[in-house]
């Protein structure tokens, strides 16, 4: 793949930085766009060949072709390589060189997916992950909403008042930290189309997201709130030992993180609750 | 005839408010054990008989032997059904080879 590339654009997520290298212009300026405050400089060019530990990603991008829309996403572990494969892009990646390339054609999405899965990986050995929820800061603290698609997360963020930074509508980055968890602002939008604040702050709450005729807070038993987040946690891999250690990742989230139903009304007086 | 019962190392499972919560790795299934399942999977450590296990059931739980027996074979077979425990006639001292779905 890709020894040298014409531009090498750093896609910081989570703090986790992953350099994307493309000889294309106008896919370099889509990246640029699409990520916005989540790309990071590199050194000043001519730049020095990244350092064998920088996690790369060389893409090779191919002319677009017929997608099979309702081809599954496949994530698994091959002679030490993750190969990453889904109806419009094959990926893979190397965690012992931190280094992997996508094939795809010139769109925002596959690149999306392939960050989007490479951060799960990441996290899963870290004791975080990927989840289903919008998530803001508010008076310094982090708040998740979870809930499928339709729960309301982009509907609660648009709701937002001014003094609330939303991190996302539709996927919370979450990793433990010294005093607890702390969300992450990420990229990865829903319907709002709009990437979330490029933050971090501790997280003081998780809220199931369930619509209904009022705004209120009710308490949840420790095991539907890890059932609920378990069904609403990305991970997309093939791979028992993941698996158990996201499973485990979650139990340790539920014991340390205040979970509660948010009932709400489609109103901006429900972000009173949220302090 | 004895019988034994092995919990399998290859699931991820959490004791939490009380409920055993078990997750298969391979398939992501997730079971919910209650208060007399999660004392079977406690004490499935492939060493101790199923029938002093009946008799645990017996002294915590009030319940008669016969039942509690019937109960804990039902649950050990569902359970060794998905492959999160192993039951056999002999002590279980390793994990057995893994049957793969057909």
């Amino acid at each position: 793949m890709t020894l040298t590339a014409t531009h090498e654009l750093a896609i910081v997520i989570g703090g986790m930085p992953i350099v994307v290298r493309t000889d294309s212009d106008e896919f370099a300026a889509m990246l640029e766009d699409r990520y916005g405050s989540f790309i990071k400089p590199l050194a000043p060019s001519p730049q020095p060949p990244a350092p064998a530990s920088q996690a790369c990603l060389d893409i090779d991008l191919i002319p677009p072709r017929t997608i099979v829309e309702d081809e599954d996403i496949s994530v698994r572990l091959e002679s030490g390589r993750w190969i990453i494969t889904r109806g419009d892009f094959r990926a893979e990646w190397d965690p012992r060189t931190s280094h992997g390339w996508v094939r795809q054609s010139a769109n925002p999405y596959s690149i999306d997916g392939v960050l989007r899965i490479l951060h799960s990986l990441f996290l899963a050995r870290e004791g975080g992950f990927l989840v289903h929820a919008a998530s803001a800061v508010r008076n310094g603290r982090a708040f998740l909403f979870a809930g499928v698609s339709g729960a309301g997360k982009t509907t609660l963020s648009r709701l937002a008042p001014p003094d609330a930074e939303v991190l996302t509508d539709e996927i919370s980055y979450v990793r433990p930290c010294l005093s607890g968890y702390e969300a992450f602002g990420t990229p990865f939008a829903g319907e709002l189309a709009r990437i979330g604040a490029n933050l971090r702050a501790p997280l003081a709450a998780l809220y199931l997201l369930v619509q209904g005729p009022e705004n209120r807070i009710e308490p949840v038993e420790p095991t539907e709130a890890a059932r609920a987040v378990l069904r609403n946690i990305l991970f997309f891999a093939h791979d028992e030992e993941l698996v158990g250690l996201v499973f485990q990742s979650v139990f340790d989230f539920v014991a340390r993180v205040p979970i509660n139903r948010l009932v709400f009304t489609p109103d901006a007086r429900v972000w009173e609750l949220i302090v | 005839m004895t019988t034994y019962v092995a919990r399998s190392k290859q699931v991820a499972a959490r004791m939490l408010g009380g409920e055993m919560m078990i997750m298969s790795p391979r398939d992501t299934t997730l079971f919910n054990l209650n208060d007399v399942g999660s004392v079977i999977w406690q004490s499935a450590d492939g060493q101790t008989p199923l029938d002093e296990i009946v008799v645990r059931l017996c002294a915590e739980f009030d319940v008669a032997p016969e039942v509690a027996r019937q109960d804990a074979e039902a649950f050990v077979q569902e359970l060794a059904g998905h492959g999160i425990m192993h039951v056999s006639d002999q002590p279980i001292t390793a994990e057995p080879p893994r049957q793969e779905p057909t």
